[in-house]
Protein backbone atom coordinates (compact mmCIF):
# COMPACT_ATOMS: atom_id res chain seq x y z
CA UNK A 1 0.00 0.00 0.00
CA UNK A 2 1.43 3.26 -1.04
CA UNK A 3 -0.60 5.98 0.53
CA UNK A 4 1.27 7.75 3.24
CA UNK A 5 -1.13 8.47 6.03
CA UNK A 6 -1.75 5.63 8.42
CA UNK A 7 -4.24 6.68 10.95
CA UNK A 8 -3.72 3.23 12.45
CA UNK A 9 -0.56 4.70 13.94
CA UNK A 10 -2.16 7.61 15.60
CA UNK A 11 -5.83 7.12 15.65
CA UNK A 12 -8.12 9.76 16.90
CA UNK A 13 -10.68 12.25 15.80
CA UNK A 14 -8.03 14.73 14.76
CA UNK A 15 -6.75 12.43 12.02
CA UNK A 16 -9.93 12.23 10.08
CA UNK A 17 -9.10 15.42 8.28
CA UNK A 18 -6.98 14.84 5.17
CA UNK A 19 -8.33 11.55 3.94
CA UNK A 20 -11.83 10.93 5.05
CA UNK A 21 -13.03 7.40 5.19
CA UNK A 22 -9.96 5.84 6.74
CA UNK A 23 -10.98 2.81 8.66
CA UNK A 24 -8.69 2.45 11.59
CA UNK A 25 -11.08 2.76 14.47
CA UNK A 26 -10.07 0.22 17.07
CA UNK A 27 -12.72 1.36 19.49
CA UNK A 28 -11.87 1.94 23.09
CA UNK A 29 -11.78 -0.09 26.27
CA UNK A 30 -15.08 1.49 27.16
CA UNK A 31 -16.76 0.46 23.90
CA UNK A 32 -15.56 -3.15 24.19
CA UNK A 33 -16.72 -3.41 27.79
CA UNK A 34 -20.09 -1.82 26.97
CA UNK A 35 -20.48 -4.26 24.09
CA UNK A 36 -19.51 -7.18 26.31
CA UNK A 37 -22.01 -6.30 29.06
CA UNK A 38 -24.83 -5.73 26.56
CA UNK A 39 -24.04 -8.95 24.67
CA UNK A 40 -23.85 -10.93 27.93
CA UNK A 41 -27.24 -9.62 29.05
CA UNK A 42 -28.75 -10.31 25.62
CA UNK A 43 -27.36 -13.86 25.78
CA UNK A 44 -28.42 -14.66 29.34
CA UNK A 45 -32.05 -13.61 28.79
CA UNK A 46 -32.83 -16.06 25.94
CA UNK A 47 -31.05 -18.91 27.75
CA UNK A 48 -33.06 -18.14 30.86
CA UNK A 49 -36.31 -18.00 28.87
CA UNK A 50 -35.72 -21.37 27.20
CA UNK A 51 -34.11 -23.28 30.08
CA UNK A 52 -36.45 -21.96 32.76
CA UNK A 53 -39.64 -22.33 30.65
CA UNK A 54 -40.55 -18.81 31.71
CA UNK A 55 -43.17 -18.13 29.04
CA UNK A 56 -45.75 -20.85 28.50
CA UNK A 57 -46.56 -19.86 24.93
CA UNK A 58 -43.80 -21.36 22.77
CA UNK A 59 -44.56 -19.05 19.87
CA UNK A 60 -43.97 -15.97 22.01
CA UNK A 61 -40.72 -17.42 23.38
CA UNK A 62 -39.46 -18.06 19.83
CA UNK A 63 -40.26 -14.50 18.78
CA UNK A 64 -38.59 -13.02 21.87
CA UNK A 65 -35.45 -15.17 21.40
CA UNK A 66 -35.16 -14.15 17.74
CA UNK A 67 -35.80 -10.49 18.58
CA UNK A 68 -33.06 -10.52 21.23
CA UNK A 69 -30.69 -12.19 18.73
CA UNK A 70 -31.35 -9.39 16.23
CA UNK A 71 -30.64 -6.77 18.90
CA UNK A 72 -27.45 -8.58 19.89
CA UNK A 73 -26.27 -8.66 16.28
CA UNK A 74 -26.70 -4.89 16.13
CA UNK A 75 -24.74 -4.56 19.41
CA UNK A 76 -21.89 -6.65 17.94
CA UNK A 77 -21.92 -4.56 14.77
CA UNK A 78 -21.63 -1.28 16.67
CA UNK A 79 -19.33 -2.15 19.58
CA UNK A 80 -17.11 -4.92 18.15
CA UNK A 81 -17.05 -4.36 14.39
CA UNK A 82 -17.31 -0.55 14.75
CA UNK A 83 -19.67 -0.28 11.83
CA UNK A 84 -20.76 3.28 11.21
CA UNK A 85 -21.64 5.43 8.22
CA UNK A 86 -18.16 7.03 8.17
CA UNK A 87 -15.92 4.00 7.74
CA UNK A 88 -14.56 3.60 4.18
CA UNK A 89 -16.62 6.58 3.04
CA UNK A 90 -19.78 4.71 3.86
CA UNK A 91 -19.00 1.72 1.63
CA UNK A 92 -18.89 -0.65 4.57
CA UNK A 93 -22.37 0.42 5.60
CA UNK A 94 -23.67 0.27 2.03
CA UNK A 95 -22.30 -3.26 1.49
CA UNK A 96 -23.79 -4.27 4.83
CA UNK A 97 -27.25 -2.91 3.99
CA UNK A 98 -27.13 -4.62 0.60
CA UNK A 99 -26.19 -7.90 2.29
CA UNK A 100 -28.99 -7.58 4.83
CA UNK A 101 -31.54 -7.05 2.04
CA UNK A 102 -30.31 -10.13 0.15
CA UNK A 103 -30.08 -12.25 3.29
CA UNK A 104 -33.66 -11.35 4.20
CA UNK A 105 -34.77 -12.33 0.69
CA UNK A 106 -32.82 -15.62 0.79
CA UNK A 107 -34.07 -16.58 4.25
CA UNK A 108 -37.62 -15.25 3.98
CA UNK A 109 -38.32 -16.54 0.49
CA UNK A 110 -36.78 -19.98 1.10
CA UNK A 111 -38.83 -20.50 4.22
CA UNK A 112 -41.98 -19.17 2.56
CA UNK A 113 -41.62 -21.34 -0.55
CA UNK A 114 -40.67 -24.48 1.34
CA UNK A 115 -43.41 -24.05 3.90
CA UNK A 116 -46.03 -23.83 1.15
CA UNK A 117 -44.54 -26.74 -0.76
CA UNK A 118 -44.70 -28.85 2.35
CA UNK A 119 -48.22 -27.72 3.26
CA UNK A 120 -49.56 -28.37 -0.25
CA UNK A 121 -47.80 -31.67 -0.80
CA UNK A 122 -50.08 -34.53 -1.74
CA UNK A 123 -50.62 -36.80 1.25
CA UNK A 124 -48.91 -40.15 0.79
CA UNK A 125 -51.14 -43.20 0.96
CA UNK A 126 -50.02 -46.13 3.16
CA UNK A 127 -50.12 -48.37 0.08
CA UNK A 128 -47.63 -46.18 -1.77
CA UNK A 129 -45.43 -45.98 1.31
CA UNK A 130 -45.28 -49.80 1.49
CA UNK A 131 -44.41 -49.92 -2.16
CA UNK A 132 -41.56 -47.47 -1.60
CA UNK A 133 -40.13 -49.43 1.31
CA UNK A 134 -40.37 -52.68 -0.67
CA UNK A 135 -38.39 -51.43 -3.63
CA UNK B 1 0.18 19.27 -17.84
CA UNK B 2 -2.16 22.08 -18.73
CA UNK B 3 -5.17 22.71 -16.67
CA UNK B 4 -8.14 24.65 -17.86
CA UNK B 5 -8.30 27.80 -15.90
CA UNK B 6 -11.32 29.98 -15.86
CA UNK B 7 -11.19 33.46 -14.54
CA UNK B 8 -14.49 34.53 -13.18
CA UNK B 9 -15.27 36.86 -10.39
CA UNK B 10 -12.61 35.08 -8.33
CA UNK B 11 -9.13 36.32 -8.65
CA UNK B 12 -7.38 32.91 -8.62
CA UNK B 13 -7.68 30.42 -11.46
CA UNK B 14 -9.56 27.26 -10.60
CA UNK B 15 -8.38 23.77 -11.49
CA UNK B 16 -10.81 21.47 -13.18
CA UNK B 17 -8.44 18.57 -13.46
CA UNK B 18 -7.64 16.10 -10.72
CA UNK B 19 -3.88 15.93 -10.56
CA UNK B 20 -3.80 13.22 -7.93
CA UNK B 21 -5.02 9.79 -8.87
CA UNK B 22 -8.03 8.68 -6.90
CA UNK B 23 -7.49 5.48 -5.01
CA UNK B 24 -9.32 3.77 -2.19
CA UNK B 25 -7.65 4.14 1.17
CA UNK B 26 -7.18 0.94 3.12
CA UNK B 27 -8.62 -0.92 0.16
CA UNK B 28 -7.71 -4.26 1.72
CA UNK B 29 -9.97 -3.67 4.67
CA UNK B 30 -12.91 -2.78 2.44
CA UNK B 31 -12.19 -5.84 0.31
CA UNK B 32 -12.07 -8.03 3.39
CA UNK B 33 -15.34 -6.56 4.57
CA UNK B 34 -16.90 -7.48 1.20
CA UNK B 35 -15.57 -11.02 1.66
CA UNK B 36 -17.26 -11.18 5.06
CA UNK B 37 -20.51 -9.99 3.51
CA UNK B 38 -20.27 -12.75 0.92
CA UNK B 39 -19.60 -15.19 3.75
CA UNK B 40 -22.93 -14.01 5.17
CA UNK B 41 -24.62 -15.60 2.15
CA UNK B 42 -23.07 -18.99 2.82
CA UNK B 43 -24.43 -18.84 6.33
CA UNK B 44 -27.78 -17.44 5.14
CA UNK B 45 -28.20 -20.42 2.79
CA UNK B 46 -27.29 -22.85 5.57
CA UNK B 47 -29.64 -21.12 8.01
CA UNK B 48 -32.42 -21.34 5.41
CA UNK B 49 -31.74 -25.10 5.07
CA UNK B 50 -31.94 -25.47 8.80
CA UNK B 51 -35.17 -23.47 8.94
CA UNK B 52 -36.75 -25.72 6.31
CA UNK B 53 -35.37 -29.08 7.48
CA UNK B 54 -35.14 -28.35 11.21
CA UNK B 55 -38.10 -30.57 12.11
CA UNK B 56 -37.50 -33.40 9.63
CA UNK B 57 -36.34 -35.88 12.24
CA UNK B 58 -37.09 -39.00 10.11
CA UNK B 59 -38.15 -40.80 13.29
CA UNK B 60 -34.74 -40.09 14.82
CA UNK B 61 -33.75 -37.95 17.81
CA UNK B 62 -35.11 -34.40 17.92
CA UNK B 63 -33.31 -31.21 18.85
CA UNK B 64 -34.89 -31.46 22.28
CA UNK B 65 -33.38 -34.91 22.85
CA UNK B 66 -29.91 -33.99 21.64
CA UNK B 67 -28.94 -30.47 22.65
CA UNK B 68 -27.15 -29.84 25.90
CA UNK B 69 -28.01 -26.25 26.80
CA UNK B 70 -25.53 -25.74 29.72
CA UNK B 71 -22.73 -26.89 27.40
CA UNK B 72 -24.01 -24.49 24.77
CA UNK B 73 -23.99 -21.64 27.29
CA UNK B 74 -20.33 -22.40 28.08
CA UNK B 75 -19.45 -22.43 24.38
CA UNK B 76 -21.24 -19.14 23.80
CA UNK B 77 -19.44 -17.54 26.75
CA UNK B 78 -16.05 -18.75 25.45
CA UNK B 79 -16.62 -17.19 22.05
CA UNK B 80 -17.97 -13.91 23.42
CA UNK B 81 -15.07 -13.47 25.86
CA UNK B 82 -12.61 -14.34 23.11
CA UNK B 83 -14.14 -11.62 20.94
CA UNK B 84 -13.65 -9.06 23.72
CA UNK B 85 -10.06 -10.15 24.46
CA UNK B 86 -9.31 -9.80 20.75
CA UNK B 87 -10.63 -6.25 21.03
CA UNK B 88 -8.21 -5.66 23.94
CA UNK B 89 -5.40 -6.96 21.73
CA UNK B 90 -6.31 -4.41 19.05
CA UNK B 91 -6.23 -1.66 21.69
CA UNK B 92 -2.67 -2.73 22.56
CA UNK B 93 -1.79 -2.45 18.87
CA UNK B 94 -2.93 1.16 18.91
CA UNK B 95 -0.61 1.70 21.91
CA UNK B 96 2.27 -0.11 20.15
CA UNK B 97 2.70 -2.62 22.97
CA UNK B 98 3.80 -5.85 21.36
CA UNK B 99 4.07 -8.14 24.38
CA UNK B 100 0.68 -7.13 25.74
CA UNK B 101 -0.86 -7.63 22.34
CA UNK B 102 0.68 -11.08 21.94
CA UNK B 103 -0.67 -11.94 25.39
CA UNK B 104 -4.25 -10.95 24.56
CA UNK B 105 -4.01 -12.70 21.18
CA UNK B 106 -2.88 -15.89 22.94
CA UNK B 107 -5.83 -15.65 25.35
CA UNK B 108 -8.26 -15.16 22.43
CA UNK B 109 -6.73 -18.08 20.56
CA UNK B 110 -6.92 -20.40 23.57
CA UNK B 111 -10.57 -19.54 24.22
CA UNK B 112 -11.45 -20.16 20.57
CA UNK B 113 -9.48 -23.43 20.61
CA UNK B 114 -11.50 -24.52 23.68
CA UNK B 115 -14.66 -23.63 21.76
CA UNK B 116 -13.63 -25.81 18.84
CA UNK B 117 -12.61 -28.62 21.21
CA UNK B 118 -15.98 -28.60 22.97
CA UNK B 119 -17.78 -28.54 19.65
CA UNK B 120 -15.81 -31.53 18.35
CA UNK B 121 -16.61 -33.31 21.62
CA UNK B 122 -20.32 -32.53 21.13
CA UNK B 123 -20.22 -33.84 17.56
CA UNK B 124 -18.43 -37.03 18.59
CA UNK B 125 -20.93 -37.65 21.39
CA UNK B 126 -23.83 -37.20 18.99
CA UNK B 127 -22.31 -39.45 16.33
CA UNK B 128 -21.53 -42.11 18.94
CA UNK B 129 -25.19 -42.00 20.03
CA UNK B 130 -26.29 -42.73 16.47
CA UNK B 131 -27.23 -39.13 15.70
CA UNK B 132 -24.70 -38.50 12.94
CA UNK B 133 -25.21 -36.27 9.92
CA UNK B 134 -26.66 -39.19 7.95
CA UNK B 135 -29.45 -39.92 10.43
CA UNK B 136 -32.01 -37.30 9.31
CA UNK B 137 -32.39 -34.16 7.26
CA UNK B 138 -32.45 -32.18 10.50
CA UNK B 139 -29.09 -33.60 11.55
CA UNK B 140 -27.59 -33.09 8.07
CA UNK B 141 -28.47 -29.40 8.15
CA UNK B 142 -27.33 -29.09 11.77
CA UNK B 143 -23.91 -30.63 11.14
CA UNK B 144 -23.41 -28.60 7.96
CA UNK B 145 -24.27 -25.25 9.54
CA UNK B 146 -22.54 -25.70 12.89
CA UNK B 147 -19.65 -27.54 11.22
CA UNK B 148 -19.11 -24.69 8.75
CA UNK B 149 -18.99 -22.21 11.59
CA UNK B 150 -16.61 -24.45 13.53
CA UNK B 151 -14.39 -24.73 10.47
CA UNK B 152 -14.28 -20.95 10.20
CA UNK B 153 -13.23 -20.67 13.84
CA UNK B 154 -10.55 -23.35 13.32
CA UNK B 155 -9.14 -21.46 10.33
CA UNK B 156 -9.27 -18.28 12.42
CA UNK B 157 -7.16 -19.93 15.14
CA UNK B 158 -4.59 -21.11 12.57
CA UNK B 159 -4.49 -17.62 11.06
CA UNK B 160 -4.05 -16.17 14.55
CA UNK B 161 -1.06 -18.41 15.30
CA UNK B 162 0.56 -17.45 11.98
CA UNK B 163 0.08 -13.75 12.70
CA UNK B 164 1.42 -14.12 16.24
CA UNK B 165 4.62 -15.60 14.81
CA UNK B 166 4.82 -12.79 12.22
CA UNK B 167 4.19 -10.14 14.86
CA UNK B 168 6.81 -11.68 17.13
CA UNK B 169 9.40 -11.70 14.37
CA UNK B 170 8.73 -8.44 12.54
CA UNK B 171 6.82 -6.27 14.98
CA UNK B 172 4.24 -3.70 14.02
CA UNK B 173 4.96 -3.36 10.32
CA UNK B 174 2.30 -1.91 8.09
CA UNK B 175 1.54 -5.33 6.60
CA UNK B 176 1.17 -6.89 10.04
CA UNK B 177 -1.21 -4.17 11.16
CA UNK B 178 -3.34 -4.66 8.10
CA UNK B 179 -3.44 -8.44 8.57
CA UNK B 180 -4.32 -8.11 12.21
CA UNK B 181 -7.14 -5.70 11.41
CA UNK B 182 -8.54 -8.19 8.89
CA UNK B 183 -8.32 -11.03 11.40
CA UNK B 184 -10.00 -8.84 14.00
CA UNK B 185 -12.97 -8.31 11.66
CA UNK B 186 -13.07 -12.04 10.90
CA UNK B 187 -13.02 -12.88 14.60
CA UNK B 188 -15.84 -10.53 15.56
CA UNK B 189 -17.84 -11.63 12.52
CA UNK B 190 -17.70 -15.27 13.62
CA UNK B 191 -18.95 -14.32 17.06
CA UNK B 192 -21.81 -12.48 15.34
CA UNK B 193 -22.73 -15.56 13.29
CA UNK B 194 -22.65 -17.63 16.46
CA UNK B 195 -25.37 -15.39 17.93
CA UNK B 196 -27.60 -16.60 15.09
CA UNK B 197 -26.52 -20.22 15.58
CA UNK B 198 -27.15 -20.48 19.30
CA UNK B 199 -30.38 -18.48 19.13
CA UNK B 200 -31.96 -20.11 16.13
CA UNK B 201 -30.48 -23.58 15.73
CA UNK B 202 -30.20 -24.47 19.39
CA UNK B 203 -32.65 -22.41 21.47
CA UNK B 204 -35.46 -22.19 18.91
CA UNK B 205 -34.62 -25.76 17.81
CA UNK B 206 -35.29 -27.04 21.30
CA UNK B 207 -38.63 -25.25 21.37
CA UNK B 208 -40.04 -26.36 18.05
Amino acid sequence: MSHPSQSALEHGAAHHGGHDGEHADHGSLRSYLTGFVLAAILTIIPFWLVMGHVIHDTQVTVLVVLGLAAVQIVVHMIYFLHLDTRSENGWNMLAFIFTIVLVVIVLGASVWVMYNENANMMPMSPQYQNHQQGS
Amino acid sequence: MNTIAVNTAHSEPRDFLCLEETHPHNGTLLGFWLYLMSDCFIFAALFACNAVLGTSYAGGPSAHDLFDLPGLALNTALLLVSSVTFGFAMLEMARQRKRAMLGWLAVSGLLAACFVGLEIHEFMTMIAAGAGPGRSAFLSSFFTLVGTHGLHVTVGVIWLVVLMVQLGKHGFTEANRRRLMCLSMFWHFLDLVWVGVFSYVYLVGVLR
